[in-house]
C-alpha cells in the first residue's frame, strides 16, 4: 500500500524513522516542526537537521474520544517528549493506558499509519513508544 | 479632567444553550440591557469594541445595527479566551486617552458542540490527533499534581465547590451541585480530568458601558486595571500550544505578566483583593490561575482548598459565581461575563453568592493565542 506523511517536512522514514527539527545558529534551540525562523530568539536561517529518534517521557495522558478531524484509532497515548538535544515536543504515544507509561520513561520514534485514505493510500504520522530495550 | 474609568452599566445574556437564537440576538440583549442601566441614550456612547472568535464579519457591527447605533468606529476584537479582556482594555484606553468620554464594550459568543475545534491548529494537526484541547488541558494538571502536591480530589474539589456556587448564579447553564464522588466518578476525558472537570463551550453576550468617572456615588465601580499580555517563546505547555519548546519553569507564563501589569497599572496587589473570578477552563487551570495571579503561593494551590480560602466564605473566594464550570465559557464573552459578575458583587447585588463587604475585584481569562486578561475593578 503507497504511504504518504500526514504533512510534508514533519520526519524522514529513513534508518526506522527520524523527526526533522531545526536547530538555530545563533541560541542553538531546536523547534520542530522545522521552520527558518527561530520562535525564540528571532534570528533566521535555522538549519532543517534529523533529531534522535530515543527520548524520554515528561507527561502524559490517553485520549479516549475522537477528537474534531482525526480518523485514526482511538484511544491513543497523548504526551511530552524530551529528546537529547534538549527539545521538548508533543506527541502521539502508541501506549494508550496511562497506568503502563510513567514519566522519566524512555521512548522511541516510530512512524506510525494513522488512517486509509479514499485513494486508498496509508497516512504515516510519528508516535513514541515505551523503549523496551532500554527498560 | 479625571482620567479614571467607571462602569457606568452592565448586561448580560445568560450563558447556555440557546438553539433558535442569533448570535447577534444574544449581543442585542446584553447591550440594551447595559445602556439601559447606564442611562445612555441613541448616541451616547462614541466607540464600541465587541470581544467575539466565533461570530464570523463585523460580528459586533451587527448587533449594533440591529439598535440603529452605528456611525461611530465599531471594532472587533479576537484574542482568544481572553477577547472580552482585550476589548475591555481598548475601550478604557480610548476613555484615558481623552478621545472618548463613553464607550460600549460587549463580547458575543455561540461556540460550536464539543470539544473546541479551532483553525488555531493546521489541518494536519488535527489529522494527526494532535489537536486534542482537554489533553493539553490533562498534561498541564499532571505537571500541577507533580510540582504542587495536588491530587485528583483536589481537582475534583474545585468542581464541586465551583457548581455549589453556580447554584445561586440565574445566568448559569449549570446549577446543580455536585459531590466529590460524583466529579471523581464521571467519565474520564483524559487522566486525569474526568468530564465535570471541564468546562462546557457554549453560548452567551454580556456588556459594558463604560465613563469617564465623574463624582463618588454610592455603588460607583471603577475599572482599576484591564492588562493583557501574550505568552513569551519556548513554553512547551503555553496556552499557545506549539509541537515544540521547553517545560521551562523560569519563564513567566502570560497570566502571571498580566497580572503584574495589572497590579502595577491598578497600584494595587494580590493581598487587596476581596474575590476573583479565574479561568477555570477545567480544575486544574483554576489551580494553576490561582498560583500565576498570586492568589496563593507558588505551589500552595492545594493547600488554598485544603483551608477552604478560596471557599465562598473564605478569605479569597475564587468563582463564586460558578466560574466557567458552572456557567460555560462562551469565549468572546466570558471575560466580561467576569466582569459583570465583580461588578454586581462590588455593589452587593450578587444575591446567595454575594462575599461580603467587597471591595477589590479581579477577573483573569487566558487562553489560546496565547492571550491572557486581568481586569481589576474596586469600588
Amino acid at each position: 500500500m503507497e504511504q504518504v506523511p500526514v504533512h510534508e517536512g514533519l520526519f524522514t522514514s529513513d534508518g526506522g524513522g527520524r523527526l526533522l527539527g531545526a536547530r538555530c545558529a545563533a541560541c542553538e534551540r531546536w523547534q520542530f516542526p522545522a521552520g527558518p525562523d527561530c520562535p525564540y530568539c528571532s534570528a533566521d536561517g535555522c538549519e532543517t537537521r534529523p533529531l534522535s529518534p530515543r527520548g524520554t517521557l515528561c507527561l502524559f495522558t490517553g485520549v479516549l474520544n475522537r477528537p474534531p478531524g482525526y480518523l485514526g484509532e482511538v484511544p491513543f497515548g497523548f504526551g511530552v517528549v524530551e529528546l537529547p538535544e534538549g527539545v521538548q515536543l508533543i506527541s502521539r504515544l502508541t501506549e494508550a493506558d496511562p497506568t503502563k507509561l510513567r514519566c522519566g520513561m524512555q521512548v522511541r520514534l516510530e512512524i506510525v499509519p494513522l488512517h486509509v485514505d479514499d485513494a486508498g493510500r496509508e497516512i504515516m504520522s510519528y508516535a513514541f513508544a515505551p523503549d523496551e530495550a532500554t527498560r | 479632567m479625571s482620567d479614571a474609568v467607571e462602569i457606568a452599566g452592565v448586561g448580560i445574556h445568560p450563558f447556555g444553550r440557546f438553539a433558535d437564537k442569533s448570535v447577534t440576538a444574544m449581543g442585542v440583549e446584553a447591550v440594551k440591557q447595559a445602556l439601559a442601566a447606564a442611562g445612555v441614550a441613541r448616541g451616547g456612547f462614541q466607540a464600541a469594541y465587541c470581544g467575539t472568535v466565533y461570530s464570523g464579519v463585523a460580528a459586533g457591527h451587527k448587533v449594533l445595527t440591529a439598535l440603529g447605533q452605528t456611525g461611530i468606529p465599531i471594532v472587533n476584537v479576537e484574542a482568544g479566551c481572553a477577547s472580552g479582556g482585550a476589548a475591555l482594555g481598548l475601550g478604557v484606553e480610548a476613555i484615558r486617552s481623552g478621545r472618548c468620554d463613553t464607550v460600549l464594550v460587549f463580547g458575543i459568543e455561540k461556540m460550536p458542540k464539543g470539544i473546541i475545534r479551532s483553525s488555531f491548529f493546521e489541518p494536519w494537526r488535527e489529522q494527526a490527533g494532535l489537536a486534542v484541547t482537554p489533553a493539553y488541558f490533562a498534561l498541564r494538571a499532571q505537571r500541577l499534581m507533580r510540582d504542587s502536591g495536588v491530587t485528583r480530589e483536589h481537582l475534583a474539589y474545585v468542581s464541586v465547590k465551583n457548581h455549589a456556587n453556580g447554584v445561586h448564579n440565574p445566568h448559569a447553564m449549570f446549577r446543580k451541585p455536585f459531590t466529590l464522588e460524583q466529579v471523581l466518578g464521571s467519565a474520564v476525558v483524559c487522566e486525569p480530568l474526568t468530564l465535570f472537570m471541564l468546562c462546557s463551550p457554549n453560548e452567551g453576550a454580556a456588556a459594558i458601558v463604560l465613563r469617564r468617572a465623574r463624582g463618588d456615588a454610592p455603588g460607583r465601580v471603577l475599572v482599576r486595571a484591564a492588562a493583557l499580555r501574550s505568552h513569551l517563546p519556548g513554553s512547551v505547555l503555553g496556552e499557545h500550544t506549539p509541537m515544540s519548546g521547553l517545560l521551562d519553569e523560569d519563564l513567566p507564563p502570560p497570566s502571571q505578566l498580566a497580572a503584574r501589569a495589572a497590579y502595577e497599572e491598578a497600584g494595587l496587589g494580590p493581598e487587596d483583593l476581596d474575590l476573583a473570578e479565574v479561568q477555570d477552563t477545567d480544575s486544574a487551570r483554576e489551580l494553576i490561575s490561582c498560583e500565576e495571579l498570586g492568589l496563593c503561593a507558588k505551589g500552595g494551590a492545594g493547600k488554598m482548598l485544603d483551608e477552604r480560602r478560596s471557599d465562598l466564605g473564605g478569605a479569597l473566594p475564587v468563582n463564586a459565581s460558578g466560574g466557567l464550570l458552572a456557567k460555560g465559557e462562551p469565549l468572546g464573552a466570558s471575560a466580561l461575563g467576569q466582569v459583570v459578575e465583580l461588578y454586581w458583587q462590588l455593589r452587593g447585588e450578587a444575591g446567595r453568592r454575594q462575599v461580603e463587604g467587597a471591595k477589590v475585584a479581579l477577573g483573569h481569562t487566558v487562553g489560546r493565542g496565547a492571550n491572557a486578561s486581568v481586569v481589576i475593578l474596586s469600588r
